[in-house]
């Protein structure tokens, strides 16, 4: 077995392991809180959750020695790294707070997370010239951790919202936060989706017409829309549907054509959901929580934040910043990443102050948790993918 | 200005909630604070004289008052959170990354929303006079809000006393009240404070026991920290601290240093451009989706020269070597204060030299010449008396209207007419272009081929001069510095208040109450001092 076969092993075990202690904090919910702490399940769940990161440092490190750099330089490897921060934020949490239900929603995230990444090419890739350099490490990896911790914010957030929102009459909140279920699904339907035509190996082919050229474009699932102006050249299904042009950017096609599709296996997904549950998925959360200290969640909430924006600023900003002196001769340049950086740090920073000047607690915290986390995928996923700019390396 | 004597003796600001001394509510200011006597105390700054709290009536008061608030401070961040994402919308101008000007770019490329966006000037956003005055705002709003707060604050807690008027201790959020303790109790609970690095003073026994006070001090040091920031930020518009400049080094070429004001010069001795190879065994599955060879290195190596003496105009100057090194992408080469960064190639883009060979009616060769674009020679030598003259000479090739012409002076694609002559022979002429030799008459005596090109790249090199960045180096620091000291520690008094036979405790944090209440709760463990008991929940 070669370094990469043994390294993508032990990502799988933590994968799995991470799964089995979702499971055993899922057996933590009915026990009374102070029994929780020490009870077995919770100390199975967190002994697994342990190993299940220790095996993911296995995999990171094997395919380091591998590659030869630090596996943090492609969407797959930053996403897979990111996840097993979300894992090591949930740890030291835990062992702040001893709450083992932040385990049953902070696993599902990494878990989700990682999944998600896996669906880019996992080939070890050679490093660009621009990426060669020891900030890579530091600048990627402390960058991460921040972004983690400050996930945990979110799933802390969301376990708030699910107890304290009012679930008898249907509201903004209700409503918003079944939007926020929703992109679970979603997330897990796009991943349903794309492993199993990955699996039979889809493969459809366009020639589509770019400023007067022709270029070939492949997609990986059946086309429910064309990119812009193309001609569908291999023997295939296809609804004829184009791509709006003001879609731009490489595979713009193909990225519509799998959000598309992921909505849509989410909205199946949520509607079976729905229909056997018989009320709003929140609303069937809700009762299962219902031992959930509420005060001590909502303390995660900040705590989460206030450890996790300095180690943001730091990675994201500082680190950053001297890297970028240091290759491009300016520690700041307005890259779309960069300028999403910068909000994200402006909205913690006003987090913080709406949380410790102006008395923000409770249901306002946890929204605008949710909203940091929002704004983190977004600087993860969107500007990465949509928006063309230094740091798309996906 | 207005002073208030407290009945402890203590003579406070006008303004002043709590008295600084004895904490005693000042009649007549509760409702500044919103304290009312049911309930606890309003602690956050101790009660002080702010001056945005006690002066409302000139401009300067209501503007003062307008940039110290929470509120206004909150609302700039999400208005500058808000521009800074709008620019991301479409690329700024910088980065367009077309030849096609501004104003038509964006509403070609991306409609009438592009149209729009550049309409309103959003492609030039971050520089704009409106996002600059923006950040300028939260400057001033940071400025103000920290003196309105720290100063009262710093002197409150030093005017502090150990003894505190009752009301004041009552009134605290973590209190409770003790008969018949006996010494060895109190005494108890005072060195269990010390063990927990608690510093006690004491006052006609009444006792208070404080520690981390400087973690107050947090948010004013993060804060000085991003006005250093700010200001590095104005510092670096001027010349004196930060110049930049690019320049364009072909190899072989020494060009003047821009930015230097023609002090130095760079020459550019070798670029070196080395690719992955696809044998490459780690790397072999991700390549072979690469249609292009990856990069692994752009490297320019270069000689640094110095001007000797004084430049006479019109005599090239005298240069002596400064540094030499190579410099690549993350590795910039240093000298003198300026930096010179890896930035732009033109890969092999540009003819260095052009070889031709000349042969007679019988195929015996008259030799060779080597035409160099940059040297300005006419006449090349060949042997037995015949002569090579470049007649025109194209370096990137074009025919418009008016004929042929050249679009730049770069040999980028040359065009070139020559004439072969010699004894017995009338000059023949040649035309060079694309690599292809052609005659220009029928049935030429001499036949000319293409022996060999020489390609040259184009280093693009982007030089800086940048004093600024200790100045954005030391704000990083302060500011991390102040954000670690008002987040990760945390201000704990505890009041120890005889009264009449009865011990009253109280207790009070800025943030973390669950802490203290863990301190205080261990602290009296084995006396017979009650615990304190949370009045806020209470309430």
């Amino acid at each position: 077995m070669d370094l990469y076969t043994v390294s993508s092993n032990f990502l799988y075990v933590s994968f799995i392991l991470y799964l089995v202690a979702t499971i055993f904090f899922g057996a933590t919910i009915g026990n009374k809180r102070e029994a929780n702490t020490k009870s077995k399940a919770s100390k199975i769940a967190i002994t697994i959750t342990i190993l299940g990161f220790l095996s993911q440092l296995v995999y990171f490190f094997v395919r380091w020695s591998a590659a030869g750099h630090a596996p943090v330089s492609n969407m797959f490897e930053f996403i897979a790294f990111f996840g097993m921060m979300l894992v090591l934020g949930f740890i030291i949490i835990y062992f702040i707070y001893r709450e083992t239900i932040l385990g049953l929603f902070a696993l599902p995230t990494a878990i989700l997370v990682i999944g998600y990444g896996s669906m880019f090419p996992r080939e070890i890739s050679p490093l660009i010239p621009s990426l060669q350099s020891h900030w890579l490490y530091i600048h990627v990896t402390t960058a991460a951790l921040g972004e983690a911790i400050l996930a945990i914010s979110f799933v802390a957030g969301l376990i708030y919202l699910i107890v304290k929102v009012d679930q008898t009459v249907r509201s903004k909140q209700t409503t918003w936060l079944e939007i926020v279920l929703f992109c679970v699904f979603a997330t897990m339907a796009f991943i349903i989706i794309t492993s199993s035509f990955d699996a039979t190996g889809y493969e459809a082919e366009f020639v589509q017409e770019i400023n007067g050229t022709e270029q070939s474009v492949e997609y990986h699932l059946p086309p429910l829309v064309e990119p812009n102006n193309s001609e569908l050249v291999s023997d295939h299904f296809t609804t004829g549907i184009e791509t709006p042009a003001w879609m731009h950017g490489a595979d713009a096609g193909s990225k519509f054509n799998t959000l598309i599709w992921s909505l849509l296996g989410g909205l199946i997904l949520y509607g079976i959901t729905r229909l056997i549950l018989r009320k709003r998925v929140a609303a069937a959360i809700q009762p299962r929580l219902s031992r959930v200290n509420t005060d001590k969640v909502d303390e995660i909430i900040y705590r989460s934040v206030a450890i996790g924006f300095p180690v943001f600023t730091l990675g994201a900003l500082i680190f950053a910043a001297i890297w970028a002196q240091e290759a491009w001769g300016r520690f700041w340049g307005w890259d779309p990443k960069e300028v999403w950086a910068l909000v994200t740090w402006f909205f913690y920073a006003a987090f913080l102050h709406l949380r410790l000047g102006a008395g923000w607690h409770g249901e306002k915290s946890a929204w605008l948790a949710v909203i940091g986390f929002v704004i983190i995928m977004t600087n993860l996923i969107f500007v990465n993918l949509v928006i063309a700019g230094l740091h798309s390396y996906a | 200005m207005k002073k208030i004597k407290c009945e402890c003796g203590h003579i406070n600001h006008e303004g002043t909630v709590l008295c600084e001394a004895c904490g005693k509510p000042i009649e007549g200011n509760q409702h500044i604070d919103g304290n009312d006597e049911n309930n606890v105390l309003e602690m956050r700054y101790e009660g002080s004289a702010r001056r945005s709290k006690t002066y409302k009536r000139t401009f300067v008061d209501k503007t003062w008052a307008f940039f110290s608030s929470v509120k206004v401070g909150v609302w700039l961040i999400v208005l500058a959170l808000l521009a800074s994402a709008i620019g991301t919308i479409y690329p700024q101008e910088e980065f367009k990354n077309s030849v096609l000007p501004s104003s038509q770019f964006y509403e070609q490329q991306y409609g009438l929303s592009g149209k729009i966006f550049y309409q309103l000037g959003f492609h030039n956003l971050y520089s704009s006079w409106w996002y600059i005055a923006l950040i300028a705002l939260i400057g001033i709003s940071l400025v103000i809000c920290s003196i309105d707060r720290f100063v009262p604050l710093y002197r409150a807690l030093k005017n502090q006393n150990a003894k505190r008027h009752e009301v004041f201790v009552r009134r605290q959020r973590f209190f409770s009240e003790s008969e018949n303790v006996s010494d060895d109790d109190r005494k108890t609970l005072i060195n269990n404070l010390k063990k927990r690095r608690y510093k006690i003073s004491e006052e006609d026994g009444h006792i208070l026991a404080e520690k981390n006070r400087f973690s107050r001090w947090g948010p004013y040091v993060n804060h000085i920290g991003l006005i250093i920031i700010l200001i590095a930020g104005i510092l670096r518009m001027f010349d004196f601290m930060h110049t930049e400049g690019y320049v364009w080094v072909r190899e072989g070429e020494t060009k003047v240093v821009p930015t230097t004001e023609q002090q130095y010069y760079i020459k550019n001795e070798q670029f070196v451009y080395e690719t992955y190879s696809r044998e490459d065994e780690r790397f072999q599955e991700a390549l072979k989706n690469e249609e292009l060879d990856v990069p692994s290195n752009f490297q320019t190596n270069a000689i640094i020269y110095k001007v000797k003496d004084e430049v006479i105009p019109g005599q090239e100057p005298e240069l002596e070597e400064v540094t030499r090194g190579e410099i690549r992408l993350n590795e910039p080469l240093t000298f003198d204060g300026y930096s010179a960064y890896q930035s732009g190639t033109q890969l092999r883009s540009e003819y260095n030299s052009i070889s031709f060979k000349v042969e007679n009616g019988e195929g015996e060769e008259l030799g060779s010449f080597d035409f160099k674009t940059n040297e300005d020679q006419r006449y090349y030598k060949l042997s037995n008396g015949y002569q090579i003259e470049i007649q025109d000479y194209y370096p990137q090739f074009e025919v418009t209207e008016e004929g042929p012409s050249s679009f730049s002076k770069y040999p980028r694609n040359p065009g070139i007419i020559f004439e072969v002559s010699g004894p017995e022979l009338e000059g023949e002429r040649y035309f060079y272009l694309n690599e292809d030799v052609v005659p220009l008459i029928d049935d030429p005596v001499t036949n000319v081929t293409l022996e060999d090109t020489e390609l040259i790249t184009a280093s693009g090199l982007i030089i800086k001069k940048d004093f600024s960045l200790p100045f954005f180096l030391i704000g990083a620091v302060i500011f991390m510095i102040g954000v670690a000291q008002g987040l990760y520690w945390h201000h704990r008094r505890v009041w120890i208040h005889p009264k009449d036979g009865s011990l009253l405790v109280a207790g009070h944090t800025n943030k973390n109450w669950f802490g203290l209440k863990n301190e205080i709760e261990s602290s009296i463990d084995g006396t017979s001092i009650k615990m304190v008991e949370d009045q806020q929940e209470k309430l």
